[in-house]
């Protein structure tokens, strides 16, 4: 059996346990008068700081041509097998001679470490700051090239939770 | 007389065993304790572990040594800062990597950060089991000051893949001493608050005090460190005792349990050595903000390959919640051939069938509570 001694004695008032609460009550009602800390999630969204590690994106030439050129370094790099690349031939002449014709990340796997940015040569795959896309099924939580590089197009133009909060209606997850 | 008869109108107490989890508030995660009870009295508690098992160690010898880290973090996820840290320390032990001075002093602020956000998560949760739900809210609200400087400076907010093999994966950002050291002024008024609703209010004191001690002789045997071990007063900061990384440069003290309420060793000891250690985390992340080199790359030291020597190595460090150790024998590889993680918490709670017995049902949530367990680091 474990030691069992009791050196604490409360007083006679102590055990009314209504003085205890009161004080506490008092600390808790100075609190009203300070600035409140939380933010209403949904109306109002939380800016992450820049370099925050969300959602992926796949980044364009100024052309419209895309930078990744299929040579699975990102997918190399990451510790939990969450990219699959298909390369293939490019179609155009002048340029880089691979492209990816797939281009698959699974988020459900995808622990954000951010090695892929990393280890990426043409600073293709990018980390954005989106982190609301959570969804219901599983098969949507697989993005493939085309959602990559729509979610480039949200967000190559500014903070999109900026945008939200000043009003503009800007979705990241429908294409997911 | 029949057999039937003679006990008749005899009401005889049995034990009964009582499932206290794995979706119990008061577990801290999935963990189910199996308690053995005399009526409200607990007379044995059986810890059923591995609910959040993942296979960490197995998963880390097919891994190379840079992409252990994000692992590393899921580990005990309170305080990932820090179990990058160690195993960062350990494998640069290994390969014998010599660090820039601004890499050390970097790390140190951002472990100390990441301590004091892993003990506000302990008294809050601490005071919620016992009851009081404004605490918890009041800490999250400055945990989630840390997680936001954090955020600034390596963009995640809780699973942070900071610190690398031979350096960081990011210089802190500008304004960053400025911003901390605003926190830390901010931070210290805090603590006094603390002490006021939570360390001695009467109710929670009552709760606490004279609860679950843990004698110096039981702890040591059950392996236990951090403030669960400091709480029984016993003197064993890997920051002071081995030091390690940049700690004796600095000016600061253990903190260890007094017995100022009830007797030694108690849950009120341990709770209190963790509000202790924040101050003195405070002390050091002051000093450090001050004594930052202003010049050097973090990622100067970072090896172009890491293929540690044939070798093996075992390298401990003190976490928010006590000894964690990496054991890793490396085959001249660029994967580990085995990865032994020592978690502290496992320890910890072993202990407790040891101090919960003779207390009863609603103790065992305030020492629950006061070990500070994570299961993340637990079950690995």
């Amino acid at each position: 059996m474990a030691v069992v001694v009791k050196t604490y004695e409360p007083k006679f008032w102590d055990r009314f346990y209504l003085p205890a609460i009161l004080k506490g009550l008092a600390i808790t009602l100075t609190r009203i008068f300070v600035r409140k800390d939380t933010i209403l999630y949904p109306e109002h969204k939380h800016v992450p700081a820049p370099g925050y590690r969300g959602l992926h994106r796949l980044n364009k030439h100024a052309d419209g041509r895309i930078k990744c050129v299929a040579c699975e370094m990102c997918a190399t790099a990451c510790p939990s097998n969450c990219i699959t690349i298909e390369p293939s031939a490019a179609p155009w002449d002048d340029g880089e001679e691979r492209y990816p014709i797939k281009f698959e990340i699974n988020l459900l796997r995808c622990i954000y470490c951010g090695f892929c940015e990393l280890a990426c040569p043409k600073d293709a795959i990018e980390l954005t700051e989106v982190y609301d896309f959570a969804n219901y099924t599983r098969d949507s939580l697989v993005i493939d090239m085309d959602g990559l590089l729509e979610v480039y197009e949200v967000t190559s133009q500014g903070s999109i939770y900026t945008r939200q909060n000043a009003g503009q209606p800007v979705k990241v997850a429908q294409q997911l | 007389m029949s057999e039937a008869l003679k006990n008749f109108g005899v009401v005889k107490a049995e034990e009964m065993v009582l499932n206290m989890g794995p979706q119990h508030p008061s577990t801290h995660g999935v963990l189910r304790l199996r308690i053995r009870t005399d009526g409200e009295i607990v007379s044995h508690i059986e810890p059923h572990i591995g609910y959040l098992h993942r296979c960490f160690e197995k998963h880390c010898e097919n891994v190379t040594y840079p992409q252990v880290i994000p692992y590393t973090d899921r580990c005990d996820y309170l305080a990932s800062m820090n179990n990058n840290h160690v195993y960062a320390m350990a494998v640069e032990k290994l390969m014998d990597i010599e660090l820039p001075e601004r890499v050390e002093y970097i790390r140190v602020i951002v472990a100390e950060l990441q301590r004091i956000a892993s003990h506000l998560m302990a008294l809050g949760a601490m005071g919620l089991d016992l009851g009081g739900v404004t605490p918890i809210t009041w800490t999250f609200r400055d945990r989630e000051r840390i997680l936001d400087l954090f955020e600034y400076t390596c963009g995640a907010r809780l699973l942070y893949n900071y610190i690398w093999i031979g350096g960081l994966s990011h210089d802190l950002p500008p304004k960053f001493v400025q911003y901390a050291n605003e926190f830390l002024d901010y931070f210290e008024k805090q603590i006094v608050e603390y002490d006021r609703i939570l360390t001695y209010n009467k109710i929670f004191v009552e709760r606490t005090a004279d609860v679950g001690v843990l004698p110096v002789d039981v702890a040591i045997s059950y392996g236990c460190s951090g403030p669960v071990l400091r709480g029984s007063g016993v003197n064993w900061d890997l920051r002071k005792n081995e030091p390690y990384s940049i700690y004796d440069r600095f000016e600061w003290e253990a903190a260890v349990g007094k017995g100022e309420v009830g007797t030694l060793g108690d849950c009120w000891d341990r709770y209190w050595v963790r509000v202790e250690e924040m101050r003195q985390s405070v002390r050091i992340v002051r000093q450090a903000l001050a004594q930052l080199p202003k010049e050097g790359d973090v990622h100067a030291a970072i090896p172009k390959k890491i293929r540690p020597p044939k070798g093996e190595i075992y390298f401990r460090a003190e976490n928010p919640k006590g000894d964690l150790g990496f054991y890793i024998i490396s085959d001249g590889s660029p994967v580990p051939y085995r990865l032994k993680m020592r978690s502290s918490t496992f320890c910890n709670l072993s202990v407790l069938n040891e101090i919960a017995r003779g207390w009863m049902i609603s103790d065992v949530v305030a020492i629950l509570g006061s070990l500070d367990i994570v299961l993340g680091e637990i079950d690995r």
